[in-house]
């Protein structure tokens, strides 16, 4: 069929390039799912921009700040699922100020009107009001989905609203937010004949929600898949709601120790038993080492382990492993240490992702895991490619031997703990520790660097690391020279996050052609200065008018500056 | 769980209707978008003016709020207020060379605390002079801006010293690190939190870590068939340990326990006490670091939870050696639980 029908008003001009209805385009590009080969669609051609438009459901915003509500909608008008992030990820660790912005509000507005049929919104680091909350539940008939990731501003009472007006909610999942907790009565507003919900997470609110309208709740909604509950839910209590709900997926269980009968131990192993969908598995408060047993049965299909709330020790936490040989993801504390560590590498072949985090988050303090727990896994591990781990102490010559084991990494994220802290063995700054995985892996996208750092590590940044992405930086470097070896050097980097470095203006300033292509710059606690920041507002507009043709990205840089009172 | 993908790019061809909705976008301080104003791209050009103001905190009145308003003065009053704070601040930002503290300043405070004053580079801001910034021209119209600059306002006390850092040439030992930086190690604050109020179980119940929060120390009971484990450091005295461990194990008592109540902190009626004594089948006691069985009351309870290794709750048979003895120290301040242990107020 050679016949067009021209949604967007062209100029009339002769279509050299696509052969076929948009309505055919339009149902090939719904196959395109991801948001960066989205893009890459709306720039071949007018007519595949304006397919791409239409057709598009999904849009992602990486920086709310990016764009407005208004212009998203103009361009975008059948839109059903919006995710957007705000604040700077450093938001998480109290860097940014309160107030500082990210409201979902003005978007809300804007949707209400553009996209009455809206039926998901998922949010990341912004600001949401209770009041957004019951507007978005009066505002949106068929609102399925919320989900909200380290946002703040609301309260358990927000939810209330979500629940008791949203007749057809499938997914409401509240992670690790600011969240007021006013109480677990919230659960309770769900109307008796709702149904529809198959993921609900609440894990991350502490207070004790009415167990009866949870069991009730979980008994009608058939279709439940995800439920990840709060640690007042008891061990007895989850048994219940287990075999109400075998069909489960995933698990976040509540709180693992209590005084359990043997009776109610045996219920709550067939219960588990029964569970045999799970991949994956979270929760496990307090874990009881007692009890883990009665879990081994339903880890036979797990792919994703997270233990990252629940201490465990190292003889248990190896007992529990090889129950799991499908492991795919692990999240865990420290406090397994070294010895649980290496019950991972015998156990889990086919691990790709492993995050070790501090049972103690501070600096200066002891326990953890070390270098050696980290050789141990890319030992039995090799197909691992993604890694965040917090550790006291790391040695070039570890990190050496771990990227050679695996030399797919990703992402590889490494924390000392302790500022500026040198090999331990050699007492030597931790460059050839990234240098080496800069090397090895060449696959890498997303860096974070810690320990004593010359600006030598940043030279090998630059001059390996081509596929980085997103890289972060903290209590590192000499000069300013380290930062711009990354900034002349890495051609994909999109984010950059640095703090506490010696990088000023000249750093600054040789970013001018690089920002225009990247999403965000943080500096904050640098010896960057307002003149600086003068300098580099003024030339920015300039160095896009030297390229006429080139589409501006969005592009947020801040830059954090902080009062030094000298000694 | 969110599936949040990595950025994407949204290409904006066309010229946007910003300008319309300028003081959204203008006063989201933190963006470049030059495409979203075309039309007054040649002015911008002009313009690198900082701007203060916080992106989501314009006039207070307006509840929801995308970016700083032009009209109210209430963002000068707020600017006022954050200026004052950030006076020395920013002072001492501007005098700051590029010379890091590292090599000159060694020790120095660095004040990372959480209240701002943001500079951002825009066209017009409504006329308002802004004292701290020289050559700030106000133009109208409407620039996106490019960079935001925050500046703490306030030394807050919270705000903790920077560790004793070595200059990142010199191979010394890493600084003695015991102070806190803010947001360091980056770890989410919900996370903190969480871990602040649930501390680690400690590692073994022989070398339980007073101090670190908890002290778990394990309790077998003759006849059980598996043990237990409880935090010492959640008791505060032998009556609350006494009637934990009870309700533990009361599934293990067979029989002739007579109630489970437990006693009140000032010990039990007399005729009770005497039916206790008399009926009481089990014994707690406690080995303690020189490894030794103790019988559980004769110390105070600090004392106790400092050299209790582990529990065990024996048999009154078993602990003949003991409990006689034991009985006879005890004055009316005694609490017995019958078919359970035994323990002192």
């Amino acid at each position: 069929m050679a016949s067009k029908k021209k949604r967007n008003s062209t100029e009339g001009k002769e279509n050299l390039v696509s052969p076929f209805p948009d309505e055919v385009l339009e149902c090939v590009l719904g196959f395109v799912m991801s948001h960066r080969d989205r893009s890459s669609v709306s720039l071949v051609c007018k007519d595949w921009y304006s397919a791409d438009r239409w057709s598009r459901t999904h849009v992602f915003i990486g920086n709310c700040y990016s764009v407005s509500p208004e212009i998203l909608v103009r361009r975008f008008p059948n839109i059903r699922s919006v995710t957007l992030k705000g604040k700077p990820r450093f938001s998480d660790f109290n860097l940014v100020p309160a107030n500082w912005g990210a409201d979902i509000q003005s978007w809300l507005e804007v949707f209400a009107s553009a996209y009455p049929h809206l039926e998901e919104l998922r949010l990341k680091r912004m600001t949401v009001t209770d009041e957004s909350l019951e507007f978005l539940a009066h505002s949106f008939p068929n609102f399925k989905a919320l989900a909200l990731v380290s946002c703040d501003g609301f309260s358990t009472d927000g939810l209330a609203t979500i629940a008791t007006y949203c007749k057809n909610l499938t997914e409401l999942d509240i992670l690790e937010n600011g969240i007021e907790d006013l109480g677990g009565g919230w659960l309770s507003c769900f109307p008796e004949n709702f149904s529809s919900l198959e993921i609900l997470n609440f894990a991350n609110l502490n207070s004790e929600v009415s167990f009866d309208a949870l069991e009730r709740l979980v008994t009608r909604c058939r279709s439940l898949k995800v439920l990840k509950a709060n640690k007042s839910v008891t061990l007895e209590q989850l048994q219940r709601l287990l075999s109400r709900a075998p069909q489960l997926v995933e698990l976040g269980s509540g709180s693992f120790s209590q005084d359990l009968t043997f009776q109610q131990y045996a219920e709550l192993k067939n219960a588990f038993n029964n569970c045999r969908n799970l991949h994956t598995l979270s929760g496990l408060w307090e874990a009881s080492s007692l009890y883990l047993p009665a879990l081994y049965p339903a880890c036979v299909n797990l792919t994703f382990l997270n233990l990252s709330y629940a201490s465990l020790q190292s003889a248990e936490f190896a007992k529990l492993l090889p129950n799991c040989p499908l492991l795919r993801r692990l999240w865990v504390l420290d406090t397994v240490e070294d010895k649980g560590l290496e019950a991972v590498g015998s156990s889990c072949p086919l691990l790709e992702e492993l995050r070790v985090f501090p049972a103690e988050p501070v600096v200066g303090g002891g326990g953890g895991v070390t270098e050696s727990g980290f050789v141990a896994v890319s030992r039995g591990c090799r197909k691992l490619h993604y890694t965040l781990y917090f550790c006291r102490q790391m040695t070039n010559a570890a990190v050496a031997t771990v990227v050679q084991n695996c030399p797919d990494f990703t992402h590889f994220r490494v924390c000392i703990m302790n500022p500026c802290q040198p090999d331990h063995l050699t007492n030597e700054p931790m460059d050839e520790a990234f240098g080496s995985v800069v090397k090895t892996c060449t696959k890498l996208r997303r860096l974070a660097v810690s320990g004593l750092l010359t600006d030598l590590s940043f030279e090998y940044i630059g001059r390996y690391a081509k596929n980085l992405e997103t890289l972060s930086v903290a209590f590192a470097g000499s000069s300013d020279r380290g930062m711009q070896c990354v900034l002349e050097g890495c051609p994909k980097l999109r984010k950059l996050e640095i703090r506490d470095c010696p990088f000023g203006n000249v750093a600054l300033l040789s970013g001018l052609e690089r920002y225009e292509s990247m999403r965000s710059l943080w500096m904050s606690a640098c010896t960057v200065t307002m003149n600086g920041c003068r300098l580099l507002a003024r030339e920015m507009p300039r160095a896009k008018k030297g390229c006429p043709s080139l589409r501006s990205h969005p592009l947020r840089i801040i830059i954090s500056m902080h009062g030094r009172l000298s000694r | 769980m969110s599936t949040l993908l990595e950025h994407d790019y949204i290409g904006l061809s066309e010229v946007s209707p910003a300008m319309e909705n300028s003081e959204k976008i203008s006063s989201s301080s933190s963006t470049v978008s030059s495409e979203l104003n075309d039309k007054s791209n040649t002015l911008n050009l002009k313009e690198t003016e900082l701007r203060l103001g916080l992106p989501g905190s314009e006039s207070p009145e307006r509840k929801f709020g995308g970016g700083v308003s032009e009209k109210s003065g209430c963002s000068l009053g707020v600017l006022k207020t954050l200026v004052s704070g950030a006076k020395r601040g920013f002072s001492d930002a501007i005098d700051v060379s590029g010379k890091w503290g590292f090599s000159g300043n060694a020790g120095s405070e660095v004040d990372l605390s959480k209240g701002a004053v943001l500079f951002s580079p825009r066209g017009g801001n409504g006329g308002k002079s802004l004292p701290v910034l020289e050559g700030a021209t106000q133009k109208p119209g409407t620039a996106a801006p490019v960079v935001q600059v925050v500046v703490p306002a306030s030394p807050k006390p919270v705000a903790e010293k920077k560790p004793q850092i070595s200059t990142a040439n010199d191979h010394g030992m890493a600084p003695a690190a015991k102070a806190q930086v803010v947001g360091w190690p980056p770890i989410r604050s919900f996370r903190k939190n969480t871990m602040a109020t649930n501390p680690a179980k400690t590692s073994d119940d022989t070398e339980g870590k007073s101090g670190s929060g908890c002290l778990y120390v394990k309790v077998s009971m003759d006849g059980a068939p598996y043990l237990r484990k409880v935090d010492l450091k959640t008791y505060s005295n032998y009556t609350e340990l006494s009637s934990a461990l009870e309700n533990m194990f009361s599934c293990f008592t067979i029989g002739q326990c007579a109630s489970h109540g437990v006693p009140g902190r000032d010990g039990l009626s007399e005729s009770r006490l005497m039916d206790l004594i008399h009926g009481s089948e089990y014994v707690l006691t406690y080995e303690d670091k020189d490894g030794d069985w103790m019988l559980v009351g004769d110390v105070p309870w600090e004392m106790f939870t400092d050299s209790c290794r582990r529990l065990r709750i024996m048999k009154g048979s078993d602990a003949i050696g003991l409990a006689p003895r034991a009985m006879e120290k005890w004055s009316g301040t005694v609490g017995v639980l019958h078919g359970t242990l035994i323990l002192s107020s």
